[in-house]
């Protein structure tokens, strides 16, 4: 059991820390929302500036644009990055943190060669193309068709929940290549370039009021056949690769800005008055702040084992969905919190009386959508029960 | 970094757990209700390495860490394994031959005054009472203590005496290591706490696969998965948080001891005692009943509960440090 970061370790979080005190003020304010040229702008800009100083895809393979380095040293960048308020990944996130290591995991050169390094440089955003209205926690049952036509496919279907569908360039899509094999052994994961004709995509606003979420619509999409990643029929068993990064250390991040953020509500809870004294100086606000800490820093505890056994076996294990189950639940108790301490204030959408109500206000609807997201916490608890603890399966 | 068990960590673990297995299976422990504490059972204890683990070789002690003491004392947790094992490795340095398991000392800790009463556990086997107190480190004669002994204890493996007062002792140590060993002694509930989180959640699970109702196991229920689902996480938290405390104690440049010590024992107290009172909801009716294990688990969960630093204060210190 050793916790201590390598003098090398070390060594790189002094040079990023530098690095970030220096570009971190001179990166642009991030635009609003519903402007999504300037969105794009805005967060592919930071990831170019990342690349360009070496900064992109730090434990991704140095031939492909990344920086080669070890797990460790990722979570570094995680901690260094969380702690400067550098810009969110945004759009980036499909790409650098989904579709970029499914890429490096199980595509061909000719497709590691061709999307990672525009990745990391910010060139391509990518989509996900996963869920359909009646393909949910039942993702399998998807009904996205592709039918093998000389050297493509044509594809039609109805996607949904596709963020970032507006911009981005190119969409993971799971599509179903045999409707005749069992609904698991039936799915390919292709790479679908977003500008093919036959795409439509419809913004769905969200609960916060954005367009984030687009549906898409697919008809007669004709994708050349050496957009396929792995094996034809394979996409299922590469989806839970990809899901597993989703669940694995792609929470690192967050959970570094959660217990910043617990930090940043202490402060904040000695500036705010309440019945003529700081708010701090109520124990049971105290106690309930420092109960809250004491699960993120155990969440932080039980990532960094997570990525001792992926540092053993190459990748996450099963034990993603115990981090993500309460990573998502405990973020949504901690902006809660967020929520009540701002009070009144927090009736706005924007920033009233210096006090910071946007970021607690979006951070704390956007937590909705974690328990729902890439596995909901009903989903995480039927993996846990049945694949780690071994519990029949329900009859289905 | 290498946040995982070591090879010999492994064995460690293994060793103990075989041990306990055998020697404190289930039909033993709750032989040992009427006599919790026994002299040979706590010298075997000692032979284990329990009480010297983490005594340097040179004072005839194993010479490990705290990363090797949380990994000891969660395999007693699983077991419910009864007596002052706590206090007897906390003094295996401070009073002779309690690391040989000559000396059964036994504690309470004063270092919060309070007028609550003075309940002390296994007070009528122990050879050395030694109280933590704000100034400093006492020791006291247990045979001079006087009091009576509590007719019924909630947990039946857990007797106490409740007495009257503290008589003057002798003072052993300062205040600093008064705090020091009061921190130590937080740590190890913690781990004691993530063996019954981790027992209980065992216990659940296997009678859930083995328990039919309507003509099923009701481990294919979505209602008991779900729940058990919530017992691994609280487990496998509370495992990353007190291993993590262990190793950073022992490594203090790795972060804030206080705040890990903390942390772990708000996470794996609240494992412990959560996934007790599961494990009894699980087994139904028979969870209710004396001779089913779950309420030995939810019983010493509650006696660690209000060991040492409790949750509440827990949550203080993590709320003070929390920008450190």
């Amino acid at each position: 059991m050793d916790l201590r970061y390598s003098e090398a370790d070390e060594r790189f979080r002094r040079e990023l820390r530098s690095w970030l005190a220096a570009e971190v003020p001179k990166h642009p304010k991030p635009p609003p929302r519903h402007d999504w040229p300037a969105r794009r702008v805005h967060d592919t800009g930071w990831q170019k500036k990342l690349f360009d100083a070496g900064y992109a895809g730090v434990n991704w393979p140095r031939e492909y644009g990344g920086r080669g380095a070890t797990l460790t040293e990722e979570l570094v960048y995680y901690e260094e990055t969380a702690r400067a308020h550098a810009p969110y990944i945004g759009m980036n996130f499909v790409g650098v943190r989904h579709g970029g290591p499914t890429v490096i995991a199980e595509g061909s050169e000719l497709q590691k060669k061709t999307h990672l390094p525009r990745i990391l440089r910010g060139e391509e955003v990518w989509c996900q193309g996963f869920s359909e209205p009646s393909a949910g926690s039942d993702l399998a049952s998807l009904k996205t068709t592709a039918v093998r036509d000389g050297d493509h496919y044509v594809v039609n279907g109805h996607k949904i929940w596709t963020s970032f569908g507006q911009v981005a360039d190119y969409c993971e899509l799971l599509v179903r290549t045999n409707p005749s094999a069992p609904k698991h052994r039936g799915i390919s994961w292709i790479i679908m370039p977003m500008s093919l004709p036959g795409i439509e995509v419809r913004p769905l606003p969200t609960l916060q009021g954005e367009s984030d979420f687009a549906e898409m619509f697919l008809s007669d999409v004709r994708i050349p056949v050496e957009q396929l990643v792995g094996k034809e029929n394979d996409g299922w068993r590469i989806t839970n690769v990809t899901l597993r990064f989703e669940r694995g250390t792609a929470w690192a991040a967050d959970i570094i800005e959660l217990k910043e953020f617990l930090s940043d509500a202490a402060k904040l809870a000695q500036k705010l008055t309440r019945e003529g004294a700081a708010a701090w100086e109520d124990k049971a606000l105290r106690r309930e702040v420092g109960h809250l800490a004491a699960e993120a820093d155990a969440l932080w505890a039980l990532m960094k084992w997570q990525l001792g056994e992926i540092q053993k076996t190459g990748m996450p294990g099963l034990g993603g969905s115990a981090l993500k189950l309460a990573f998502t639940e405990l973020k949504q108790r901690v902006y809660e919190l967020g929520m009540r301490l701002l009070g009144r204030a927090g009736l706005s959408r924007d920033d009233v009386g210096s006090l910071p109500v946007e970021h607690v206000l979006v951070q704390f609807m956007q937590s909705l959508s974690l328990t729902i997201a890439a596995g909901s916490s009903q989903v995480q608890r039927n993996i846990i029960s049945e694949r780690i603890l071994g519990m029949p399966k329900e009859p289905r | 970094m290498d946040f995982q068990l070591s090879e010999d960590q492994q064995a460690l673990q293994s060793g103990l757990r075989t041990f306990c297995d055998d020697r404190y299976a289930f039909e033993n422990v709750v032989a040992l209700e009427k006599t919790p504490l026994d002299r040979d059972r706590h010298r075997e204890l000692a032979e284990m390495g329990v009480f010297s683990l983490r005594l340097p070789e040179a004072e005839g002690g194993v010479g490990l860490g705290m990363a090797e003491a949380v990994l000891v004392f969660a395999e007693l947790g699983r077991r419910v394994v009864p007596g002052p094992l706590l206090w007897s490795h906390l003094c295996a340095g401070l009073v002779p031959g309690a690391a040989a398991g000559e000396t059964i000392v036994g504690g309470l800790d004063r270092t919060r005054p309070s007028n609550e009463p003075l309940l002390v556990e296994y007070a009528g086997a122990l050879d050395a009472l030694v109280v933590l107190k704000r100034d400093g480190v006492e020791r006291i004669d247990a045979r001079k203590l006087a009091g009576t002994p509590v007719a019924t204890p909630l947990d039946p493996l857990t007797p106490l005496v409740h007495a009257a007062e503290l008589p003057r002792g002798e003072r052993i140590a300062g205040a600093e290591q008064a705090a020091q060993l009061r921190l130590e002694g937080t740590l190890l509930t913690a781990a004691l706490c993530l063996g019954i989180a981790e027992m209980t959640t065992e216990l659940a699970v296997d009678y859930a696969k083995k328990r039919e109702q309507f003509d099923r196991p009701i481990a294919s229920f979505q209602a008991i998965k779900h729940f058990a689902a919530d017992m691994h996480v609280r487990q496998e938290m509370a495992r990353a948080s007190v291993y993590a405390a262990g190793a950073t104690f022992d490594d203090p440049s790795v972060g804030d001891v206080a705040r890990a010590v903390a942390s772990a024992r708000v996470v794996a107290g609240e494992a412990a005692m959560k996934n007790a009172r599961m494990c009894i909801q699980i087994y139904g009716g028979m969870g209710y009943t004396w001779e089913m294990p779950p309420h030995y688990y939810l019983k010493r969960a509650f006696v660690l509960e209000n060991a040492f630093a409790a949750a509440d204060e827990a949550c203080e210190t993590l709320a003070e440090r929390i920008d450190r």
